[in-house]
């Protein structure tokens, strides 16, 4: 593939983001304007791009210009912006009426006059849709510099959304630390380009796939390429906040604002996972993934990277729930509880395409909705104008607002993983996919994190239900804005429902479906022309492993992959 | 659809109670749990296989997660359509049970019961091991709430206990279940969670040791469940601090949804690991046997007796389930339907008499035999049943467990041999005796003796009343709910023969492995006695 592509193509499956650029631009003008009403439309204005941006994504996207585009798993691709997008609306709604809250009460009251120097409104809308922005192009990323500059556009406007979101110097502590130790990860993945592109000379996704292919036909991948890799997983564990890069995520989350702390726990995620993904198809499910003799799944990750990520996992899902069992502070107590699901969320990318993935998108979908259901409560309760953050002030409120309540404790029961609701199914996929990659003790590790997780869940679903009220949460009071509240109500009812139609949820499933090994069995295809389109990547790759010389292999498995979902 | 009307009943009125006022909530309540009741006596009249151990209907699906073969699949066998008739029995007595007890926040408490009593169902009904798992972890939720909201002083940790014991054993049952599903795609290319395919698959495909790893899984969750001796440590608190209605659900029902574990998915799925860890359970059930009849014996504060008696109780029902033979599991089933009728309504009966006096301590209480002559009738049936007198329903399923452990020999002639050996059941008997002595011992203080009424206050306030005005006997309400208790305990007690009909095939289905498992086991063992065949020896591996 060239390393040029025409610019058709690939503008076209770049609408979606370009759509959510514009919005930005103009979010971020409008933001400035003397009249209120006009102000007062901003965020709306920002969900609407939102979802133009989707139903450009939902009638523009063709498999075969994503393709064209470079795009490694045009599939993957897809679902992911959508999810994005969708929860990103959702993101939108929860933020409502807490930018400017102070300003804006001011000007009403009248004891200021509207100053566009002093309003941040706008910006915080428009960083937010970059953000955005951002995480959509990632998952679609032809090159490195590419997946670079989209991880950045991701992180940067995440730091300023943190200073701006509350007029507390806990908020510009956090964004500062924020930024240090995103600067440093940045740093880290960086040098694991570097690396990267010293081992292979190319700084093309696919071509440094062909050559880390052709490396580990070779005899393995040089000490180069692993190591450039690792540093790179280093690096995305800042953003998906898993350990050892998880220490900043209590203090920021704490530090920002609620509904920024919904975007924290979710946009960064899913951004970090798309870039493993990407990242990990040059190394991992390319030209290695196949079945052992005996017909059971080898996950094709190469052995260094695999323990690596293989500790991480483990680490992050039981540092993560031992942090969460120990907090006074909600806010604190979710973000280690987002710590350790993105714990889970690795043992889903260990698992590798097919289920693995399948079972990480839905973990993403069931994790977004659920984190919406959580913070949109949280966000729709104020205490004299500041965020309500500790679990005192949270207790007895249900039965001043037993919605809210209820609402939280959906969502808890969700992130705990309690059938029937979303989050329930989204584990059992994990754990399916887990045992069938092989991985029965990574399993076994993330099945008694679950059941210790409940201790610190049931806190969010007791305190508000059944303790009393105390002193400390007699001053909690709804926000101003009923937006938060009604994107949390419908959160927690998707939290619900969307299992009905899990079946359907993923759309096409056929091209995640995972292969039968009894299809192996089959007589082998005698020529080596295989279709890109296989029904059967898996098999078809398997024949061509049989069958074909080693020169053609990377080719084929190039063609044939399982990673072009 | 039948079934699905039984399990929407709950469900919608539990909707309705939440639409409708505070004081018409027990009204619905019962209405909606009657109904339920007559919607499963005609799904049992219409039940076509009482005698042949199959399950019906056995047609229709929903998938939910199709992909991956999770479908909503409903269908009963005998011992399912049992367990379904206790506990849309017990629901409605339960919730008659509750109207003069709560007093606060009633439409949630009428609520939560009725979505308790469509997951029980659920578990029961359901031929999918998720939906099984779903409905058996979300009897947790209810629960929690019936716990905590209307509980007794020590509620929240109590409903915690309860919570986190019961959640962390199932996480590895589900894992356990997964396992099974995935190593079936594996073999077969098929995704599919239906019990009847992952038993068949799971009891013949998978190694010694899968089939171990698989049945500790399995049982690491319903034996906290059920509960099992080292692992019942939540339940005396729980069960104490449940209000009443609460109580006789949680000994009555979700218990057995532990046992119903065993013995619908630990047995059949993994023969093999049943078998070799047959002895430690057995030991654990009599080791449950005995200590809690001990502690049992110590107690002052009679729901907590009762609470422990169940550990006991639950212990003859492992006791019967590792005898591995028909006997042995007849009893289990038989006392699994038995012991939720007369502990549920001993805890009934405790819940009135604490209303009149507002303590459940022995020592404040005796005689009451001439205040209230009619409970100490209903107290005085339930006991004796729950002791095991013959006539009574007890007896039948705790001879049946016994005589099961006492015939698990390996040189059975009838055809099913056993691991254990004729002492287990005589050391087991003990605590029969155990067991009439502290059920006895707390009738003759609590019903018997000179005539002890707590004076000063239970602890609640209530001063004064204590000679004539407030302790009345039972009211028509209370009389209706326990009656219906004492006659099925004497019907079944009388003639229990319909029940173990329907009860033996699906036994024998459970147990269609067993046989040739355990012979060779027993000839690892050395023990095989050359007089009996060993017939089915090349099945298993």
């Amino acid at each position: 593939m060239s390393s040029f592509l025409p610019m058709g193509p690939k503008i076209a499956v770049l609408t979606p983001e370009i759509i959510v650029f514009g919005g930005s631009v103009l979010v971020s003008i409008i933001g400035l304007s003397r009249s209120k009403t006009l102000r007062k439309s901003v965020p709306l204005l920002a969900a609407c791009t939102l979802l133009a941006s989707l139903v450009a994504l939902a009638l523009g996207y063709s498999y075969e210009a994503a393709d064209q585009a470079g795009v490694l798993m045009p599939h993957f691709n897809k679902i992911i912006k959508t999810i994005i997008l969708v929860v990103g609306i959702g993101l939108v709604a929860i933020s409502v009426g807490h930018i400017d809250r102070r300003m804006e009460d001011a000007v009403a009251r009248g004891a200021t006059t509207f100053d566009p120097m002093r309003v941040v409104r706008g910006e915080f809308y428009a960083f937010m849709l970059l953000s955005i922005c951002g995480a959509m192009l990632i998952p679609g990323s032809p090159d490195l510099v590419w997946l670079f500059l989209a991880l950045e556009l991701t992180s940067l406007p995440t730091y300023i959304m943190v200073a701006m979101s509350r007029g507390t110097r806990r908020a510009q502590e956090a964004a500062v630390k924020y930024f240090f130790l995103g600067a440093m990860s940045t740093a880290i993945f960086l040098y694991g380009f570097a690396l990267i592109y010293g081992s292979t000379g190319s700084l093309q996704l696919s071509t440094i796939r062909e050559v880390f292919a052709s490396q580990s036909d070779r005899g393995g991948i040089d000490t180069l390429g692993i190591t450039g890799v690792i540093l790179c997983i280093l690096g995305f564990c800042y953003k998906l906040a898993a350990a050892p890069m998880h220490f900043y995520a209590p203090d920021v989350y704490e530090g920002a604002a609620n509904p920024v702390t919904g975007f924290l726990s979710f946009i960064p995620k899913i951004a970090g996972f798309s870039a493993l993904a990407v990242l990990l198809s040059t190394v991992g499910w390319s030209g290695h993934a196949g079945f052992t003799a005996t017909g059971t799944v080898i996950s094709g990750l190469p052995a260094p990277i695999l323990a690596t990520l293989w500790m991480i996992c483990a680490l992050t899902m039981t540092l993560g729930n031992i942090g969460a069992l120990l907090q006074k502070s909600v806010k604190r107590m979710l973000a280690y509880s987002s710590i350790s699901h993105t714990g889970y969320m690795v043992l889903a990318i260990i698992a590798g395409p097919g289920l693995g993935f399948e079972a990480l998108l839905f973990y993403l979908i069931s994790y977004g909705v659920t984190n919406l259901a959580i913070f949109g409560a949280l966000s729709g309760l104020q205490k004299r104008g500041e965020d309500v953050e500790r679990f005192e002030e949270l207790s007895g409120i249900g039965r001043r607002y037993p919605g809210l309540a209820a609402w939280l404790a959906i969502g808890s029961g969700s992130l705990m993983g309690m059938p029937p609701l979303l989050g329930f199914w989204a584990k059992l996929m994990l754990f399916m996919a887990g045992i069938q990659a092989g991985h029965t003790p990574l399993v076994i590790i993330a099945a008694i994190n679950s059941a210790v997780s409940v201790w610190y869940y049931l806190r969010l679903i007791g305190v508000p239900t059944l303790s009393p009220p105390g002193t400390s949460s007699e001053g909690v009071l709804k926000g101003p804005s009923s937006w938060p509240r009604f994107a949390s109500a419908v959160a927690a009812v998707a939290v619900i429902l969307l299992p009905l139609f899990a079946s359907r949820i993923l759309g096409n499933s056929a091209e995640f479906a995972p292969v039968t090994p009894a299809s192996n069995m089959k007589p082998a295809n005698t020529t080596t022309q295989i279709a890109p389109t296989a029904v059967n990547p898996k098999q078809a790759m398997h024949n061509a492993l049989q069958e074909t010389s080693r020169e053609e292999n990377a080719q084929l498995a190039l063609h044939c992959s399982p990673t072009r979902l | 659809m039948i079934q699905y009307l039984l399990l929407l009943l709950p469900l919608i009125s539990a909707l309705v109670i939440v639409l409708s006022s505070q004081r018409a909530a027990k009204w619905i309540a019962l209405i909606g749990s009657t109904a339920s009741l007559i919607a499963a006596a005609v799904f049992a009249v219409q039940f076509p296989h009482w005698t042949t151990g199959s399950f019906w209907p056995d047609l229709n699906t929903t998938p939910i997660l199709g992909n991956f073969g999770v479908d909503l699949k409903i269908g009963v066998d005998s011992v399912s359509m049992l367990l379904v008739l206790l506990t849309v029995f017990l629901t409605p007595l339960a919730i008659a049970g509750s109207f003069s007890a709560i007093t606060t926040r009633m439409r949630e408490y009428y609520a939560w019961f009725m979505i308790l009593e469509a997951s029980m169902l659920l578990a029961f009904m359901s031929r999918d091991m998720i939906f099984f798992y779903v409905g058996y972890e979300f009897t947790l939720i209810p629960m929690f709430f019936l716990i905590s909201i209307w509980g007794g002083p020590m509620r929240g940790p109590a409903a915690i206990k309860f919570f986190i014991f019961t959640f962390l054993g199932s996480v590895f049952t589900l894992a356990s279940v997964i396992f099974v599903a995935v190593r079936h795609f594996d073999s077969t290319g098929i995704w599919t969670f239906a019990i009847a395919d992952l038993v068949k698959f799971s009891s013949t495909q998978l190694s010694d040791k899968e089939q171990f790893w698989v049945f500790v899984g399995l049982m690491s969750g319903f034996a906290i469940k059920t509960p099992f001796f080292p692992t019942h440590a939540w339940l005396p608190l729980a069960h104490d601090q449940a209000p009443t209605g609460g109580s006789v659900i949680l000994a009555g029902v979700l218990l057995k949804l532990g046992t119903y574990g065993v013995f619908r998915f630990a047995l059949p799925m993994a023969p093999i690991g049943a078998v070799e860890c047959t002895t430690f359970f057995a030991i654990l059930g009599i080791i449950a046997i005995l200590y809690m009849s001990l502690v049992c014996w110590v107690q002052t504060d009679i729901k907590k007796l009762i609470a422990y008696s169940s550990v006991s109780h639950m212990g003859f029902v492992v006791l019967g389930l590792f005898a591995l033979n028909p006997l042995g599991l007849q009893g289990a089933v038989m006392y699994m339907v038995n012991h939720g009728l007369s502990t549920g309504a001993l805890f009934l009966c405790i819940g009135m008499m604490y209303e009149r006096y507002h303590t459940k301590d022995m020592e404040q209480l005796g005689g009451l035999v001439s205040k209230m002559p009619v409970w100490s009738f209903f107290m005085i049936i339930f006991t004796l049943s729950s002791v095991g007198l013959p006539g009574l329903n007890g007896f039948v399923g705790e001879f049946l467990c016994l005589m099961g452990a006492f015939v698990a020999e390996h040189d059975q002639p009838s055809g099913y041999p056993g691991v254990l050996h004729p002492w287990y059941a005589v050391v087991a008997v003990i605590g029969l005796i155990l067991g009439a002595m502290y059920l006895l011992i707390m009738l003759g203080k609590i019903v018997w003796g000179t005539l002890r009424e707590p004076h000063g206050d239970g602890g609640n306030g209530h001063t004064e009343h204590a000679a004539s005005e407030l302790p009345t006997d039972l009211n028509f309400r209370e009389i209706a709910i326990l009656a219906p208790i004492a006659l099925a305990c004497l019907a079944i007690g009388l003639y229990p023969k319909p029940l173990l009909n329907a009860v033996e095939p699906c036994v024998k289905e459970v147990l269609v492995n067993y046989p040739a498992v355990i012979d060779a086991y027993n000839a690892k063992r050395g023990l095989v006695n050359p007089s009996v065949p060993v017939k089915h020896a090349e099945v298993t591996k």
